[in-house]
């Protein structure tokens, strides 16, 4: 059993309250102590943060059926190279992910790989067509805690009714893309492209109103208040939708929210340049709802911060702004985004960010054993950044088969320094470890 | 001058006076007998088209041939397009040959512009998805100050599909840079959110949807094309009820002001939009914009293309020593500023 200290690290686990300097040792895949001994190697991480390992509540690894785009190798390499011990990917898959088999063949994938945890998400209708339940409870069976149709609305206010109380049968979660079709012209040629308002005017590209958001989650906060239903409202982008969830939350409907780090950090300004790289669904909104998004996480309206890890390759992403597809990577960048964004201009504390980043998401899903607390007997899932380093965006650079990420060339704080999978280091020194499955117990 | 001609919006009034006078220069030249200039002797230009278009394609090619540049032409249907090509491997095939220039009408807004990160040669945009036509809206310009003498000032009515018009942008901006009133009608449905801020310029834009109050305080009435199919999506219930509300019969035309003029950039519905006799009326001068179309795109190609060494001054020269003085003086005037 390998024993190693963290030594001299700060350490902040939301889940305990703790920011605070301390040694923390490892012993095999366990927290052994926490405080001021030590056993076995030594390694030294003064000024460097030591947090529970991030969980990504809202990921596209692709596979099955997109491999150009991304595998479940590379996206879980991905994730271990951004902090993450824990991603759960949404069932947009190829084959979809809306029963058991294809829950089982990810969840094996992913354990081969060996780099991250992964929590798959179920669909809520069958094939995401939007008609009949997808069988939730042989889901259940095999781990599913949240089923999504993401990448698609469930559009019948009944389907979405009848989806919300089926799944109490387990308390499971609905977490439903909220996006009203008609208004955007999902169906429609001339359908949504970017965010609506004078800018999408100025550019002559078809706007993607607020308000279709916003009407998707006020149904869906009625109905589960109605029910006493688990919703989850995945990429939060308006402001009108913060207000929303801020009311839902107060009047005790069971509600979760994310944001991505691109709704909170980029507007739709960056849509002049008319690079697809910064087409994404829901859209980059304005400065306005920017701000309601950050507020949102400083309130704790919106619970966690989700990737929406999104890979597309070159080709499909060089094309024309109608052409290309939506999405933007973010496993690479989140941590270190919220930083630069949030933590360093005072908006969120570090421990605050670290629950927005693993420890609330890990609750609301009920992932045991990730999100800390970082305490004696507890796994060791962690992670160790340096919130000081600096580091440019290079998307060649990127563990991910795609390079579309809206970062690029931007030089951001806060560098992964080492993440852990059950005291087992998936990336050592900024570096991805060599094969992750077989390195056990070096 | 820009560097390409991607939209209205990156030229100032300085450009497109500039433009505007080298144009009246050039337009001497379809009067002549040989109506062909040397001016982009040796300089390639290739019209890649990947929409439908009549009269901006052969506008484009006459004014390139006029010039004497060597001209290729694409289109969609006829190329490896329809076999898949990419824009971008189709952009990297033309810059491998050499093309100078690359002119590109596309359905997708923003084509043209990022044409310009993939290609060393100059872009010409002739109309992309419902963003921009800055040609149109420079021969519309051109136009106008041909028959009124001026821009400044003058009080601009767009009425019709503004929200799927590249058109409509274009013009509004044009016209504002210049310091007109632009006063955009039609129903709310088809005026998109902040179209009255679309332009920087120092000219006012607002919008109504009350054409009769607009008419008599009109000094240019612009009309866009309704296109029919829009109707199956909610934007108006009938294009009789459209003509009706919106459209431009015998009657409307003259609540306008003596001297007013009548505008459309074609293709026409006649019975929609606008009545036949309305089109065809004395102070309608849409027969003109074509003409004047060619010798914008001349003046447009020449500034971007022209002008960078001895050889093209000395064309230029040539050119201007032709023509009458209007546009020798359009030619020095263009030498001197160095033109891109």
């Amino acid at each position: 059993m390998t024993t190693y200290t963290f030594a001299g690290a700060r350490v902040v686990d939301p889940a305990s309250g703790r920011d605070e300097r301390a040694n923390v040792i490892v012993e095999g895949s366990t927290i052994a102590h926490v405080g001021s001994e030590t056993a076995g190697a030594r390694i030294e991480v003064e000024g460097l943060v030591l947090a529970p390992g991030l969980v990504d509540l809202h990921t596209h690894l692709r596979e099955p059926g997109r491999e150009d785009a991304e595998t479940i190798a590379s996206g879980t390499a991905a994730a271990a190279a951004g902090g993450y011990t824990a991603v759960c990917p949404m069932a947009n898959t190829d084959p979809v992910c809306d029963h058991a088999g294809i829950v089982e063949q990810v969840t094996r994938l992913a354990a081969e790989s060996g780099r991250c945890d992964v929590y798959p998400v179920g669909a809520i209708t069958r094939g995401l067509a939007g008609r009949e339940l997808a069988e939730m409870g042989s889901m259940t069976r095999v781990g599913v805690r949240c089923f999504s149709d993401d990448g698609l609305p469930v559009r019948s206010a009944y389907v979405m009714r009848r989806a919300l109380e089926y799944a109490r049968t387990w308390d499971a979660i609905i977490c439903n893309h909220a996006e009203e079709a008609e208004l955007t012209g999902l169906d429609r040629d001339d359908g949504a492209q970017m965010n609506e308002g004078d800018l999408a005017t100025l550019l002559g590209l078809a706007g993607w109103p607020s308000e279709a958001e916003e009407i998707m989650v006020a149904r869906d906060l009625l109905l589960a208040h109605a029910v006493g239903a688990r919703l989850h409202v995945p990429h939060v982008s308006t402001a009108g939708t913060v207000e929303l969830i801020r009311q839902a939350k107060a009047r005790g409907t069971r509600v979760t929210a994310e944001a991505t780090p691109h709704h909170f950090s980029l507007t739709e300004d960056e849509v002049r340049s008319f690079d697809p790289v910064f087409k994404v669904n829901p859209p980059l909104r304005s400065k306005e709802d920017v701000e309601a998004v950050r507020q949102g996480l400083v309130d704790g309206t919106i619970d966690a911060i989700a990737t929406d890890h999104a890979p597309h390759p070159p080709e499909q992403k060089d094309q024309e702004w109608a052409q290309a597809p939506f999405g933007m990577l973010g496993l690479e960048t989140a941590l270190a985004v919220t930083i630069t964004e949030l933590v360093r201009p005072g908006v969120l504390t570090m421990l605050e960010a670290i629950a927005a980043l693993s420890t609330k998401p890990a609750r609301s899903r009920g992932i045991s054993g990730h999100g800390g607390p970082i305490v004696p007997g507890a796994p060791a899932n962690l992670v160790l950044f340096d919130p000081e380093a600096t580091w440019e965006v290079d998307p060649a650079a990127l563990h991910s088969r795609s390079r579309n990420t809206p970062f690029a060339g931007r030089r951001l704080y806060g560098r992964v320094v080492s993440t852990i999978l059950r005291g087992r280091f998936t990336v050592r020194d900024g570096q991805l470890t060599g094969d992750a499955c077989e390195e056990d117990d070096e | 001058m820009t560097p390409h001609l991607l939209s209205m919006r990156d030229l100032t009034a300085d450009d497109i006076t500039q433009i505007l006078d080298t144009a009246a220069g050039l337009k001497d030249i379809a009067l002549r007998p040989i109506k062909k200039v040397p001016t982009l002797r040796g300089r390639t230009v290739c019209n890649l088209f990947y929409e439908d278009s009549t009269r901006t394609r052969i506008s484009f090619e006459l004014a390139e041939k006029r010039l004497s540049a060597d001209v290729i032409n694409f289109s969609a249907k006829g190329s490896s397009v329809s076999k898949g090509e990419s824009l971008k491997d189709t952009a990297l095939t033309l810059q491998a040959m050499g093309v100078d220039a690359i002119v590109i009408r596309h359905s997708a807004s923003g084509a043209p512009q990022q044409l310009t990160r993939w290609v060393d040669a100059k872009v010409i945009n002739a109309g992309d998805g419902w963003h921009q036509h800055p040609t149109q809206a420079l021969l519309d310009l051109f136009t106008v100050r041909e028959r009124l003498g001026r821009l400044a000032g003058l009080r601009v009515a767009v009425v019709g599909d503004i929200f799927h018009s590249r058109v409509a942008r274009s013009v509004v901006q044009g016209f504002t840079t210049m310091g007109a009133e632009v006063t955009l009608v039609a129903p709310p449905t088809l005026l998109p959110p902040g179209i009255e801020r679309i332009a920087d310029g120092p000219g006012l834009v607002t919008t109504t949807s009350d054409v009769d109050a607009v008419l008599p305080k009109t000094d240019v009435l612009y009309l866009l094309r309704v296109q029919r199919e829009r109707m199956a999506t909610q934007f108006f219930p009938s294009s009789r009820e459209f003509a009706r509300l919106w459209g431009i019969d015998r009657e409307r035309l003259d609540k306008l002001p003596e001297g007013a003029l009548v505008m459309h950039p074609g293709p026409m519905n006649r019975g929609v939009e606008v009545t036949a006799d309305v089109a065809d009326a004395p102070n309608a001068v849409i027969t003109e914009q074509v003409t004047n179309g060619i010798a914008v795109r001349m003046s447009c190609l020449y500034l971007l293309l022209g002008g960078e060494d001895a050889r093209d001054a000395d064309d230029a020269a040539t050119t201007a020593a032709e023509t009458p003085p209007v546009a020798a003086a359009a030619g020095r005037g263009a030498e001197r500023e160095g033109l891109r």
